[in-house]
């Protein structure tokens, strides 16, 4: 088996090899022509696309699969909100799914997904993606495309530095936006300065299944934590943060946060950290916080709430944290793909600016300090300054790699990406955006082993390119192709939400274990009917529970009478079908809820409160057969009073 | 050990690859299927080409009134034992017998496996033309008649929007190479019997 993998990666290096050759050479040839575009993105229909790309949904607190280069969506994933299309969220299974410790929150603002990565190299199995604004870091696994965990991140605010994976998945990385009190209590704000904190959590990944659990929280002072990113390579064992706001500003924040000529870019030993914790090290703070798992032999969702956490403090691990001094506000925090340099996109710098990992280690050697921050050594600029890139544009967000050793940076002011060399700081290339880009993503440019075929711009404004849509129009992708010297525009496509960052991964690596469905078998819903001898109609008191089957195209039982008033009727419906891409849908006549949309071999759950005697029908919602019309029931509701008995039936079986 | 009696020996143990490898397969091809629903039939059972494809043929058929295709037949009995008790006599044959009982056994093999055929077609035409009279569609022919659905005995055949092939798997050519072996262990028997004689 390993022999053949390894094969197959040796025949797909030569592929790609021969690829990128013949690219180069007909980018040189057609450079006069530039006309190719069209042909680059052109995806023949009923051909895949060479790359997923998963960008985030921004404030629709989603994740969308793109296929590149074609930029045709294929799927949303409710991660964060609910979404009554797929009822998640809405079905008793996943409503757990969206429960925090300040109750059920039905939406969420979806930043920063990473794929799980092995080795350093995307290895396919997960994407992380945390929620801003109450903290939280989703799973989902890429075999379902469902999200399967949300794990809540307490004594955090605007979970912003979030969610990225360390170089072998041992850890997911959440840190805070704005600093609070910690634990929270009741102060006054204008005590900000060297009273509240700023929380770096780090999540332990179980390997077997990707499941996190919190190992610590790092309590850093009260500045603003940006963006981050782990060292690779050399630099594995290390995080990097961006921080702004080291003015400890807490009103005016675009005045008074912007003062400092320089702020810092954190680097933390996590290895040194984890060493100290598994010796024993750190305090359990109470901290109430929620774990949600779904589980696919279920299709079930639990909540579980936490307790407290384990807390560090710095000076608690001495020579595990250091502070970088990083020009004027620095928003992404960027690594190449060999560890070295740490690219700090200064945003309100004219430059940028890139630190050395080794500089920076000769430096600690030495202990050449500045100073300190709240007893946390702030090292020279000069000593772990690797380079600057002069002029290259204005308001540098972000930083990619294409592993030829060339980065991209992104400009949100001047609204361009540009190309510079790393080691020399040359400029090679510059391309406008339309309009405003913020993150821009490489396939893999997260990782050792970025795949520079292809970049991905997301804009945050478009203005005038669609046809218009009232005064609220998409936001925007826009493809580049990368192969070349020089990056040429070859698509624009219209995104959920706001396409705010995004992870990409080629196909081949996720294709052959996406699932096609769940084996009926194997379902271990409490209320699964796995055939129609398994049907039943159940009174507790005022709640009913129907156990139902759905196959094409009828509901089983499909004719229900004994429901009343006043009732809480529980529709637990099994799809029996084992057939790829046959999903069928419920909804009913009133109820207060979404319609279920279930894949072969799922249960899941709906309620109804029937307000009004009569009799109701239910029908299936996607359409399923030639006979999808004809898949409808009905349930008699009789009045409170009644003593109806239950019975139910499908066809002549009366 | 003559050489003819060899070549019987591996005659007669060929139909044993029955056990392993499937006799005969259809397959159903359609727009919506871009992997075909296939079913294997083994001597002593229907196996799904890819998972639940069985199931799946059933759901299709239900709409023009095909029976489910069944768990188990009584044939899934008697071939294997058919197979077993025809090999036994095969390599009776081949340790005891000369190059005329070779020639009984392949009579008895084309016999039996002429048997199977038939009793496949017979099947295979009650699965197609016994439909249930509540069929949700009916179908007629030109001339009026009910339309059935028997797939192919043997070939490839236009089945209102399925292509239906029908061919025989593995199992079958090792019973089909195990036959014709049996005549090639008679044909060299009967030669150096011939040769023996002259000399």
């Amino acid at each position: 088996m390993k022999q053949i993998f390894k094969l197959s990666v040796g025949f797909l290096m030569i592929a790609m090899a021969f690829t990128s050759c013949n690219n180069s050479k007909s980018s040189k040839s057609n450079s006069a022509l530039n006309s190719n575009a069209a042909e680059k993105v052109y995806v023949a229909p009923g051909e895949y696309d060479e790359f997923y790309a998963f960008i985030s949904g921004g404030f629709s607190g989603q994740l969308s699969v793109y296929g590149l280069p074609s930029g045709r969506l294929f799927k949303v994933i409710p991660v964060f909100s609910q979404d009554p299309e797929k009822a998640y969220g809405y079905n008793e299974e996943t409503k757990p799914m969206l429960n925090t410790s300040h109750g059920f929150i039905p939406w969420d603002d979806s930043h920063h997904p990473d794929i799980s990565q092995t080795g350093g190299k995307l290895d396919g199995r997960y994407v992380y993606i945390n929620a801003n604004n109450t903290p939280r870091i989703a799973k989902i696994d890429l075999t379902t495309f469902e999200t399967t965990e949300i794990i809540e991140i307490p004594n955090s605010a605007g979970n912003h530095s979030s969610s990225f994976v360390t170089e072998n998945t041992e850890y997911v990385v959440a840190g805070t936006r704005f600093s609070v009190p910690i634990p929270q209590r009741d102060m006054p704000i204008k005590d900000y300065k060297g009273n509240f904190k700023g929380s770096l959590s780090f999540l332990k990944v179980n390997p077997e299944n990707g499941e996190m659990s919190i190992k610590f929280q790092l309590l850093m002072p009260g500045f603003d934590y940006d963006l981050s990113h782990p060292g690779r390579g050399k630099s594995h064992g290390w995080f990097f943060f961006t921080t702004y706001n080291t003015e400890e500003a807490n009103s005016l924040l675009e005045v008074n946060a912007s003062q400092n000529d320089k702020d810092f870019i954190a680097a933390i030993n996590w290895k040194k950290i984890e060493e100290y914790v598994n010796n024993g090290g750190g305090t359990k703070i109470p901290s109430e916080y929620a774990h949600n798992l779904y589980s696919d032999e279920n299709h079930t969702a639990t909540s579980t709430m936490m307790h407290e956490v384990l807390q560090v403090k710095p000076s608690d691990v001495p020579g595990a944290i250091f502070l970088l001094p990083t020009p004027k506000s620095p928003h992404g925090c960027d690594v190449d793909p060999t560890g070295e340099y740490i690219v700090g996109n200064g945003k309100l710098s004219a430059n940028l600016t890139v630190h050395s990992f080794t500089k920076m280690l000769n430096a600690i050697e030495n202990k050449k300090f500045a100073g300190e921050a709240y007893g946390i050594p702030i090292l020279k600029f000069e000593d772990v300054l690797a380079g600057v890139v002069e002029q290259p544009g204005l308001g540098p967000l972000h930083t990619e790699f294409d592993g030829k050793g060339n980065a991209y940076t992104s400009f949100f002011i001047s609204s361009e990406v540009v190309k510079w060399k790393l080691g020399t700081w040359e400029v090679l290339d510059r391309k406008p955006t339309f309009y405003s880009i913020g993150h821009l993503m490489i396939p893999g440019g997260n990782s050792a082993n970025p795949f520079g075929k292809y970049l991905l711009a997301m804009n945050k404004i478009t203005k005038d390119r669609y046809l218009p849509t009232g005064p609220e129009v998409t936001q925007s992708a826009q493809l580049f192709d990368i192969s070349g010297d020089k990056m040429e525009l070859l698509l624009d496509f219209p995104t959920i939400g706001e396409p705010h960052y995004a992870a990409g991964i080629p196909a081949n690596l996720i294709t052959a274990n996406s699932k096609k469905l769940y084996k009926l078998e194997d379902n271990k819903h409490p209320y699964a009917a796995k055939s129609d001898a398994d049907t039943k109609v159940t009174r507790n008191g005022n709640e009913v529970h129907i156990q139902m089957t759905m196959i094409r195209s009828h509901f089983s039982p499909d004719n229900i009478e004994g429901v009343k008033v006043g009732d809480k009727v529980y529709f637990h419906v099994t799809n029996l079908e084992q057939d790829y891409d046959v999903p069928h849908g419920i909804a009913m006549i009133g109820a207060n809820t979404s319609e279920l949309l279930i894949m072969p071999g799922q249960t899941e759950t709906f309620v109804w409160e029937p307000k009004q005697v009569g009799v109701w029908p239910f029908y299936c919602t996607d359409f399923c057969s030639a006979l999808h019309q004809e898949m409808q029931g009905y349930v008699r509701v009789s009045p409170s009073s009644s003593d109806i008995k239950l019975s139910w039936s499908l066809g002549d079986d009366f | 050990m003559k050489k003819s009696n060899i070549i019987m020996l591996l005659a007669a143990i060929f139909p044993l690859a029955l056990f392993i490898f499937p006799l005969w397969n259809i397959t159903l091809e359609a727009p919506q299927y871009p992997i075909p629903l296939g079913m294997n039939i083994h001597i002593n059972d229907f196996a799904d080409a890819n998972p639940y494809d069985i199931k799946n043929i059933n759901l299709m058929n239900h709409y023009v009134g095909m029976k489910y295709i069944p768990e188990a037949i009584p044939e899934f009995k008697i071939f294997p034992i058919g197979i077993i008790v025809s090999t036994i006599i095969g390599l009776l044959i081949a340790f005891k017998g000369n190059y005329k009982w070779f020639l009984g056994w392949f009579v008895l093999m084309i016999v039996l496996s002429s048997a199977g055929i038939y009793d496949f077609y017979i099947w295979e035409h009650d699965y197609g033309h016994n439909l249930d009279p509540k069929a949700i569609m009916k179908f007629t022919n030109p001339d009026g008649s009910v339309m059935g659905f028997q797939p192919p005995l043997f070939g490839t055949k236009h089945i209102l929007n399925f292509t239906a092939h029908s061919y025989p798997r593995l199992g079958a050519f090792f019973l089909g190479l195990g036959i014709a072996t049996s005549l090639l262990a008679f044909f060299i028997g009967k030669k150096s019997h011939k040769k023996a004689l002259n000399i």
